[in-house]
């Protein structure tokens, strides 16, 4: 197998190739490095829990973009059964972007909405790279309105390094499309939970982020702006921007799960496993599956008129200023 | 002093007077226009009729009965929840963009008449860090959406923005969720929403509650969009069309109702009221 290691991992790629040596030597043979092997591979688990340990928010930010991290799909095959994938938006076209289905997780039924990137050339370009158009909020619009329907929950995973700056995007409404689905989603008659599963890029991830209940996987992150954006509106040098800059721009916008949680706009944080989502993904998977099931036990008690009363004044105590005395 | 004043310099003051130089050079047509002739036309170019951006107080003079406007929450001030540090810090911005622009932050908020009509009404200046919305422009058009579903007046918003304000990281992307939950109580509760684009309007605040207006209003040739022009040119790596982005093309796109003069908008304003309220 091929892995895919980050710069920060190349102390442990080390480590593991030379393990994977030592099988090859020992394989089939009779020598017996067994003793050896298992020093090494203690030696890995160490190092990679000091490294994970200790990351810094652009690394984060690395491994929420990881190549091979689990996107919507992968979580939709583990986690549920029986899913149909619903499309298009009834106006234009379908967004491949964002998925958006019905399906039962441990026999509930639930409607699955979820941005979507791709793995591999074709994939990604297919996909968009996870950036939706505004026919991708429509449907998700559209399938959200279903679940209010049919009184299912609306689980979303959010994914996205942003919504699509395009010609096409802006001329078809792409702000519009994003405002409607706060406001819909402000007042939808049925519980919503939304998971950061990745990258949760600014209003192109708020859009399907408007929810009772909003988690984030332990390494992925949500923020404004992308440091990128940050560290060329900050620092323009011409182009010149390099990973210190970025690094520099994803400490100030303190876009962690970690400072999420202190902030107060998240309600918990979904441990990954040693070395991040994608070294297990049916892991990963289960503790996912967990959070949805304890806050759909929690939400589905409620009337519709409490849960929407909770969700407003969830977001609108969202601020940060004190008001002076009059003079 | 300057005879010619290249198009940054002549941003107005806090007075909307615009500043010294007394000839300008048109943003949009490029044309060499005498200032006063600016002043006296509403700040409007005589030539091509490009809307300039004015400061809200002067935009409150030209929308308002005189002595109507009675402001409110004009005492909140921004924390600075990520300790936030660029070459300077944000309270430093904050201050200084506070001194630039006689205002406390990047809206004004109240009461007024428009005709003898009483409205909440929110006005936003983008001379104070490009009318960014941050927690306090986000409390703001809350409150006056609660004012307005309160005592049952229209609510009319007027956007120059260039969208979420980054020095507030998190909170200034939730403020997007929080205003447009706003409006949809205020929907519910049968109130009028207006909406009126001036040039621009961008990024957090057209994808949060200035698209979503009962009727939507742009002012002649202010630019509106989600991404800025430079993000998609960069994205697509391509040249953007002529007039992408301009309220005319908006309007040609369904995207807005009516693209009105700055001298015809409290007519316009007055009209609507008296055929919907």
């Amino acid at each position: 197998m091929i892995r895919y290691y980050l710069e920060f991992e190349v102390p442990i790629e080390e480590l593991e190739l030379k393990i994977d040596e030592l099988k090859r030597i020992s394989d089939g043979r009779d020598i017996d490095l067994s003793g050896e092997i298992k020093k090494l591979e203690k030696k890995v688990k160490d190092l990679r829990s000091e490294i994970f340990s200790s990351l810094t928010p652009w690394q984060k930010i690395l491994i929420a973009r990881h190549p091979d991290r689990p996107y919507t799909l992968d979580y939709i095959n583990l986690i549920t059964d029986d899913f149909i994938e619903l499309h298009g938006d009834r106006r234009f076209s379908d967004d491949p972007a964002i998925i958006a289905g019905i399906a039962r997780i441990n026999n509930i039924p639930v409607f699955i909405i979820g941005h979507q990137k791709g793995r591999g050339t074709k994939e990604r370009i297919y996909r968009n790279f996870g950036q939706p158009h505004p026919e991708g909020y429509r449907k998700s619009l559209r399938v959200m309105k279903l679940a209010e329907k049919f009184k299912r929950p609306v689980i979303t995973f959010i994914d996205t390094p942003g919504a699509y700056p395009g010609i096409g995007a802006e001329e078809r409404g792409q702000a519009e499309a994003i405002a409607v689905n706060l406001m819909e989603m402000s007042r939808l008659k049925t519980p919503i939970i939304s998971i950061v599963i990745g990258e949760g890029g600014s209003g192109g991830a708020l859009a399907l982020g408007v929810a009772d209940r909003l988690y984030m996987l332990e390494h992925s992150i949500y923020s404004v702006i992308s440091p990128e954006g940050c560290a060329a509106i900050l620092w323009k040098k011409n182009g010149d921007l390099g990973a210190d800059d970025f690094a520099k721009a994803a400490d100030a916008l303190k876009l962690t799960a970690q400072d999420l949680v202190k902030f107060k706009i998240i309600d918990g944080i979904i441990p990954e496993p040693l070395g991040g989502a994608h070294r297990d993904p049916e892991g990963t998977s289960k503790k996912i599956s967990e959070y949805i099931l304890t806050a759909i036990e929690e939400l589905k008690t409620k009337t519709p008129g409490k849960l929407i009363e909770e969700r407003y004044k969830k977001f609108r105590k969202i601020g940060s200023f004190r008001e002076e005395k009059k003079e | 002093m300057a005879w010619f004043k290249k198009t940054k310099e002549l941003r107005t003051d806090k007075k909307g007077k615009i500043q010294e130089g007394l000839w300008v050079k048109c943003d949009n047509c490029r044309e060499i226009v005498y200032k006063k002739e600016i002043d006296r036309n509403l700040s409007v170019c005589p030539k091509c009729n490009y809307h300039f951006r004015i400061s809200a107080r002067y935009r409150l003079k030209l929308l308002v009965d005189e002595g109507s406007f009675i402001e409110f929450d004009e005492n909140i001030v921004s924390l600075d929840p990520l300790n936030f540090n660029d070459r300077i810090s944000y309270k430093d911005r904050l201050k200084e963009n506070q001194k630039k622009s006689g205002l406390k932050e990047a809206v004004i908020s109240g009461d007024a008449l428009i005709k003898g009509c009483p409205v909440s009404l929110v006005i936003m200046d983008f001379s104070f860090m490009g009318g960014s919305m941050g927690s306090v422009v986000g409390e703001k058009v809350s409150r006056a959406a609660e004012r307005a579903i309160e005592k049952k007046l229209p609510l009319i918003t007027v956007t120059s923005s260039g969208g979420a304000r980054m020095q507030e990281g998190i909170f200034s992307l939730m403020q997007m969720a929080k205003v447009a939950a706003s409006i949809s109580r205020l929907k519910e509760n049968g109130i009028l929403y207006i909406s009126i684009l001036c040039d621009p309007t961008f990024g957090g605040v057209t994808a949060s509650f200035a698209t979503i207006g009962d009727i939507i209003i742009a002012e002649p040739k202010s630019l509106i969009g989600f991404a800025g022009p430079r993000v998609i040119e960069q994205t697509i790596k391509q040249p953007l069309p002529d007039a992408f982005q301009r309220a005319d093309l908006l309007l040609e796109h369904g995207l807005i109702d009516l693209v009105v003069d700055r001298k015809n908008l409290r007519e316009k304003l007055a009209k609507l009221f008296e055929l919907l309220l």
